[in-house]
């Protein structure tokens, strides 16, 4: 009760009260920091032990130490580098066409609510479409290039983003939607300045599946017809029996999920940092 | 400290009378859910406020009361009546008011400066003064060092105490409360009550409150407008004859006693004890 009083009511003109310190890093304040490598190596260790011991065969399941060995020599060899590099494009391109697509049409679509009754039914059914599944159709129609890969990253990433803009720009509390209104704010003020930040915390949930299904549709898109890409080292290694440069592969492009999962949660809390502390307001 | 209004009040036009700052007559305000009869929320209400004059509406729960106000902060329309302040008909919101809500309603993304801002920044009002203006607001309710801070940071009554800058920044000529100390505890609210008529009488805002608190309606008004219920009329309204500045003290006084237990037996009268 004393603490509340003190912080509830600062003399007029006092200074603010003392700071929290900024507490000392503390590793016994967060044990997941040598929990998480902890069950990394003693899963790699017995990964690698009980492989030999069991006498499992390396074309059924390679053993670390055989994965790491392929990675290595994939990583120094420029061809790699270059399947790489077409991958991270295509994933690329088609994640800013698709999520770009997906704020427009998704603000367009909020925006009216005759247009938005009308499609509603359509994306919802849209959304139950496999995507993956029409990746043989966009290979079909654009080519064994580029085209067809980015347009499959773009056409899987756009529905999660498209259906996070629209909840997003439509969750905007209505309380503040009313105090912007009696100060007279008008429809695109009302826009700007409530439902626009109200959307990023979806937005960047959306962002954030979206890369990892564009990257997904990429690797799908080369599966089907592709001459490079790490899809196409997935299945150029598949038919040479060489199952550990495969388990290589999947460990790149799993880093590759998680590192742009990073780089969007790292934004996400410069450009949404209030979204996690929403629940203490009115504390 | 005092704030200096701003010069807007100077542009009214010259018919406005000042004894009639805000003017309701024959005010009603009828619901018509969907496949029900109508349900008549005001009837005939009645009221004129002096300008610069310190108004409570207090009434049972449902009586009305949040109703009246939206109709005047111009967020409901009205089924009959005249509704004026300042001399306009009230339609929509006006830029001559400035309202506190019930919950403090800051945007979780700004500072508390641009919170206390963001009247300005809709009317597109000068920037440079009205960025001073919202400086010496937080000023005078204790927010000086906290302009940089975000809402969660700051507690609940400090929060209210910014939305109360933010309903003042662009110098409104007329202040609308709805309940603004209701979610505070009871001693947090006292010293808000406190706070609140030295603001109000340092800023001479013309300030129409909602409280269901009698005592709060008591110690700070000029006038208590007591509504009945369902339809919310009026039942009285009752001149306060207490001496300003008021401090705390006054509400053991017999004179405050009297207007609280006579305000009190309304509701008795209405079977709602609040």
């Amino acid at each position: 009760m004393a603490t509340t009083d003190v912080r509830d009511k600062p003399s007029p003109g006092a200074p603010p009260g003392p700071q929290p310190a900024r507490r000392r890093f503390d590793l016994r304040d967060r044990p997941q920091l040598w929990l998480v490598p902890t069950v990394f190596v003693v899963v790699v260790l017995a990964w690698e032990y009980g492989t030999q011991l069991l006498d499992v065969d390396e074309y059924v399941l390679p053993r670390p130490s055989q994965i790491a060995e392929a990675l290595h020599r994939q990583l120094t060899d420029d061809q790699f580098w270059g399947h790489f590099w077409v991958t991270t494009q295509e994933s690329l391109l088609g994640f800013a066409i698709g999520v770009g697509a997906a704020v427009l049409l998704g603000t367009f679509i909020s925006q009216i609510r005759v247009v938005e009754a009308t499609l509603m039914p359509y994306i919802v059914a849209f959304q139950t479409v496999p995507k993956v599944a029409l990746a043989p159709l966009f290979v079909l129609w654009f080519g064994f290039g580029l085209t067809s890969k980015v347009v499959m990253a773009a056409v899987i990433s756009f529905f999660p983003m498209l259906v996070n803009v629209i909840e997003g720009l439509r969750a905007a509390d209505a309380d503040r939607i009313q105090m912007l209104t009696v100060f007279g704010a008008s429809r695109s003020q009302i826009f700007r300045m409530v439902r626009l930040p109200s959307a990023l915390p979806f937005i960047f949930a959306g962002l954030d599946i979206g890369i990892v299904f564009a990257i997904l549709g990429a690797v799908v898109g080369e599966f089907i017809g592709a001459k490079e890409g790490l899809g196409y080292l997935l299945l150029q290694t598949n038919y040479n029996f060489d199952i550990a440069g495969m388990f290589a592969v999947l460990v790149v492009l799993s880093l590759m999920g998680l590192v742009a999962h990073f780089v969007i949660r790292l934004l996400q809390r410069r450009l949404a940092f209030w979204a996690e502390d929403t629940k203490v307001i009115g504390a | 400290m005092a704030i200096k209004a701003m010069g807007r009040r100077e542009q009214q036009p010259a018919t406005v009378s000042e004894d009639s700052w805000i003017e309701v007559a024959g005010l009603d305000k009828q619901y018509q859910p969907r496949r029900s009869a109508p349900t008549q929320a005001l009837s005939d209400i009645n009221l004129t406020v002096r300008r610069g004059e310190f108004i409570s509406v207090v009434g049972p729960s449902g009586c009305g009361k949040t109703t009246l106000l939206k109709i005047l902060a111009g967020l409901s329309p009205k089924t009959g009546g005249t509704v004026r302040i300042a001399g306009t008909e009230v339609v929509r919101p006006l830029r001559e008011v400035g309202m506190v809500f019930q919950a403090p309603t800051l945007l979780p993304w700004r500072t508390i400066f641009d919170n206390v801002m963001v009247p300005a920044e809709i009317q597109k009002l000068d920037p440079a003064r009205h960025r001073q203006r919202a400086q010496e607001l937080l000023e005078m309710v204790g927010l000086t060092g906290f302009e940089r801070k975000y809402p969660h940071e700051l507690s609940g009554g400090m929060q209210q105490r910014a939305g109360i800058c933010r309903a003042l920044v662009h110098d409104p000529a007329v202040l609308l409360m709805d309940e603004p100390f209701g979610a505070l505890d009871a001693m947090t609210r006292e010293y808000m009550n406190v706070e609140l008529l030295r603001i109000w009488r340092e800023s001479n805002q013309t300030v129409v409150l909602v409280t269901h608190s009698i005592p709060e309606a008591v110690f700070l008004s000029d006038r208590v407008v007591v509504l009945s219920s369902r339809p919310g009329r009026i039942a009285e309204v009752l001149p306060i004859d207490l001496d300003r500045p008021r401090d705390l003290g006054v509400m053991s006084s017999d004179r405050a006693g009297v207007y609280v237990d006579r305000i009190r037996r309304h509701f008795h009268a209405a079977g709602v004890i609040d």
